[in-house]
């Protein structure tokens, strides 16, 4: 046992006092989807006693253990509970899982991005399990009158040996409520976990196979009225004025206007980013009759800054590329020297498009703000971004301001931003009633908030002997400056040089899965293989020599080389061994490895020729993040990374003709569709015991560049420009 | 407006609509049946399906007027208990992430199986491909669907 402080996130096990000892009553609404069997409602919980702001306990030994952070399909709402489940030792059949609400005063950081979830809170997770543990132990210790070290527990039992006495937790829960918080807790060592690590289903896939409202778009209240927008149709156009007399007495219209999301004193978090500071709302009885209002409505735009057109954002990418910045992002050693004196050059220019995010659940929130309080309840990765900024626009003190999370259809970084949350609160104060703010496709997808445009140029040096002696990267994004500069290779190589640009553009940009990797490692991967090519050596052999390098001798101090290069060369070793790297498959076969959110992946990619595009047979991937929580649900986060990778690299792009979006619905904007999926997909995770790290975002980055080094090996062609798909002249056939 | 009775989950209901309404807004906003999915609202994405006699169809392009007899099943009428072997499949494979697409998937999945019991590969990625997944959950479905069909 490890012995650890009370410390982070103490204040959420500090009970609240008003419950302590009388117990608390709930509803037994989440058996309410099925049919109770006469045993069910005989073994229905009498109280539950909350031993701290994670988990209750009831009479009868079921737990309801809190889910802390936002759902968006990562699978925490199964993960986080196991953690905390797994340190207070009750059998997972025992668990009723809950989403919690915002509430900062126990909870820290409920935030779903950077796959961070798990690894934040890895710590204070498995003491809330372990803190309520500890307390029923010590309760059973002074009910039995033995020493609390004699006390051991499984499954929800506790026992004493020595005197062959045992109970339920669900015993000794009302006792536990009165015992001190501990300063110190014992946790289990990792190697006798027995719920972490084990495949666990998703807790909602009852609910979810059944269609039961889960969503922020299934939130249905009495007396609630249907909300719309009509944003502006282009990038640089703002309101001006509109005549909507006759859309207002449509059949169940009640109102449109005009409204200031944003007021010029309104205090604005990081996660107002992107949000349109003007629109028309249209207020209905449903959906239907505002979609019809919206389509008669006509509102008058005018030009507020430049119309922005893609061939503009390539051109003054490639202009931003052509010159150096004023200051690198690093410098070791002289690149301009090594390139002089190398025997070979390779290089190269690799561009991607603006991104949608398309969660399919399109952007919602219902929002019901009076006098007196605000409710706010819907699908937001940040509810504590969200409800600062509804103080500073609504006026209203903190603590009148309740937000909650419903599971969210996607999030993928979309729902890091909550302008939608925002006009949704303004709206119904305004209207004085209950609203849901639903966004159309076409709302969603032309709204912004895109994953920026990127282009990225690299210029290696080899020596003789094949060996890599100069790395030189310049990269440019729009309102994003890409590079991430003590990455790989940085560390490996003794001349490297890396340069980043951001283009400030009106087209609005954000996070969108696994930021700026979701390009540059694809890129990166990708003319890593031309100058492995370059170089006569093996792709993999070339890349475990950079590793060796950074590992024995590496290039500048070795605590600022973003990157661990023994765990780095782990994944490619492992992925090397189990695709069986060298063997003639018959197949097209790329490899690609990267790092980010603190974990490693390598993969490789076989591509199967046949009629046209060229269709993935298999992809092999190592992962090394850590302790795996959940291995069936974090195999379907891998496996859905690639998919999404592949995808998005192949077929999709956001283009613009002056500031307007050239597509908005999935007639136009491609996406991966089932036929286009790889036949097979096998993950192996490294077993080393580590904390662990993030999942959601790091299978993605790099299967674009092991897609890029396969396709060149099916088609004797670079790739250069994403989508794939647009490749002229086509890619086959 | 004017007044429907349709035929839901084996139930006769009664609305009184605009002709125009597309049936997916009738079972979400009027008769309180959210599993069906709003996603593109253009019959491109498939998050929207159901069966109407049997066969699986996009409702959010699907007028209530033209409903007349036709017998509709939503994802809640599926199956009473929850317990359809496509359901159950779906839960052995813990096939979802964020869940917002599955009940279409399921929906084309069991009229897949209605019509063909023992679809081949190539058949169920034909059937399934109108269906979009952006957490990209194709091969876990495609193994479900198989799971289903060995039942």
């Amino acid at each position: 046992m490890t012995l650890v402080r009370t410390k982070i996130g103490r204040r959420a096990f500090i009970r609240n006092t008003g419950l302590a000892g009388g117990g608390l009553v709930l509803g037994f609404n989440w058996l309410a989807s099925c049919k109770m069997t006469p045993e069910q409602v005989k073994s229905l919980p009498k109280e539950w006693f909350e031993l701290n702001g994670f988990l209750k306990v009831a009479d009868n030994g079921l737990v309801t253990i809190m889910s802390p952070n936002p759902e968006i399909g990562q699978n925490v709402k199964t993960a986080m509970p196991m953690i905390i489940a797994e340190e207070l030792d009750v059998a997972w059949k025992d668990v009723i899982v809950e989403q919690a609400p915002l509430n900062t005063t126990i909870f820290s950081r409920q935030l779903a991005g950077g796959s961070q979830s798990i690894r934040q809170g890895w710590e204070s997770l498995r003491m809330a399990g372990a803190t309520a543990r500890h307390m029923l132990k010590e309760a059973a210790a002074q009910a039995w009158q033995v020493p609390f070290s004699e006390i051991t527990t499984k499954e929800g039992q506790l026992m004493h040996e020595a005197s062959g006495k045992s109970a339920g937790f669900g015993e000794m829960a009302s006792a536990a409520t009165a015992i001190e918080v501990p300063e110190e807790v014992e946790l289990k060592e990792t190697n006798s976990f027995s719920i972490i690590g084990t495949d666990t289903k998703n807790v909602d896939g009852q609910k979810i196979v059944t269609g039961k409202p889960l969503f922020g778009l299934d939130v249905q209240r009495e007396g609630m009225l249907t909300a719309m927008i009509v944003h502006p149709p282009a990038f640089g156009m703002k309101y001006k004025g509109m005549n909507a007399e006759s859309v207002k007495s449509m059949p169940g219209i009640k109102d449109v206007f005009h409204f200031e999301v944003y007021q010029e004193d309104t205090q604005k978090q990081w996660s107002d980013e992107g949000g349109i500071p003007e629109l028309v709302a249209i207020v209905g009885n449903s959906t239907w009759e505002c979609m019809q209002a919206k389509k008669a409505l006509e509102v008058e735009w005018e030009e507020g800054s430049k119309l922005e057109s893609t061939a503009y954002h390539e051109e003054a990418l490639s202009a931003l590329l052509a010159k150096a910045p004023e200051q690198p992002a690093r410098k070791d050693g002289d690149v301009e020297a090594a390139f002089k004196k190398a025997a070979k050059i390779v290089e190269s220019t690799y561009s991607a498009p603006y991104l949608a995010h398309n969660t399919m659940e399109p952007m919602n929130f219902f929002a019901h703000v009076t006098p007196e309080k605000a409710e706010l309840l819907g699908p937001i990765q940040t509810p504590e971004f969200l409800e600062q900024t509804l103080v500073s626009r609504l006026g209203m003190p903190v603590e009148k301001i309740d937000v909650m999370m419903t599971r969210m259809g996607g999030g993928f970084g979309r729902r890091l931003y909550g302008t939608f949350a925002v006009e949704a609160a303004v709206i119904s104060q305004k209207m004085n009633a209950p609203v849901k703010l639903v966004y159309t496709r076409e709302d969603d997808m032309t709204q912004g908030t895109y994953r920026p445009a990127y282009k990225v140029k690299y210029k290696a040096g080899l020596d003789e002997n094949g060996n890599l002696i100069a790395w030189h990267v310049r990269g440019a994004g729009t309102n994003d400056d890409l590079i991430f500069e003590n990455r790989f290779p940085a560390g490996a190589v003794d001349n490297y040089l890396a340069e980043k640009h951001s283009l400030q553009t009106n087209v609005t940009t954000g996070a969108w899965r696994a930021p700026r990797s979701n390009f540059i490692a694809g890129a990166e991967q990708a003319f890593m293989d031309e100058v492995a090519e370059a170089s006569g050596k093996d792709p993999i052999e070339f890349r475990l020599e950079l590793f060796e390098r950074a590992i024995n001798n590496p290039v500048g101090e070795p605590e600022k080389n973003d990157y661990n290069p023994e765990r780095y060369a782990g994944v490619l070793k492992l992925v090397k061994e189990k695709s069986n790297w060298g063997t003639d498959t018959g197949k097209s076969r790329g490899v690609s490895a990267y790092y980010c959110h603190n974990s490693y992946v390598a993969q490789v990619l076989d591509l199967e020729e046949g009629d046209g595009m060229p269709k993935v047979d298999k992809v092999w991937c190592a992962v090394d993040c850590g302790i795996v929580i959940n291995p069936l649900s974090a195999k379907n986060q891998v496996e859905g990374g690639i998919v999404d990778g592949i995808g998005h690299a192949t077929y999709s792009a956001m283009t613009f003709k002056d500031g307007k979006p050239e597509q908005s619905n999935f007639d136009r904007y491609r996406l991966i569709r089932n036929m286009e999926a790889p036949k097979e997909i096998e993950t192996f995770f490294v077993d080393n015991g580590i904390d662990p790290t993030g999942l959601g975002e790091p299978s993605l980055p790099p299967i674009v560049g092991a897609l890029s080094n396969a396709l060149y090996k099916a088609t004797g062609r670079r790739h250069y420009s994403q989508p794939f798909i647009n490749e002229r002249p086509p890619l086959v056939g | 407006m004017a007044t429907y009775t349709l035929n839901i989950n084996g139930k006769k209901q009664e609305v009184d609509v605009d002709p125009s309404t597309p049936i997916l807004w009738v079972l979400r906003d009027h008769l309180s049946l959210v599993g069906t999915k709003y996603g593109c609202g253009i019959a491109q994405c498939g998050a929207c399906t159901i069966h109407l006699d049997g066969k699986a169809t996009r409702s959010c392009i699907l007028p209530v007027s033209s409903i007349g007899e036709q017998k509709i099943t939503t994802i809640e009428g599926l199956s009473e208990n929850g317990d359809h072997p496509v359901q159950k499949a779906w839960l052995e494979v813990d096939v979802p992430q964020c869940g917002y697409c599955q009940a279409g998937q399921i929906m084309t999945a069991s009229a897949l199986l209605e019509s063909n019991p023992n679809p081949s590969d190539e058949e169920i990625e034909s059937a399934m491909n109108g269906n979009i997944c952006r957490c990209g959950t194709y091969l876990r479905i495609r193994k479900a669907v198989k799971t289903a069909a060995k039942s």
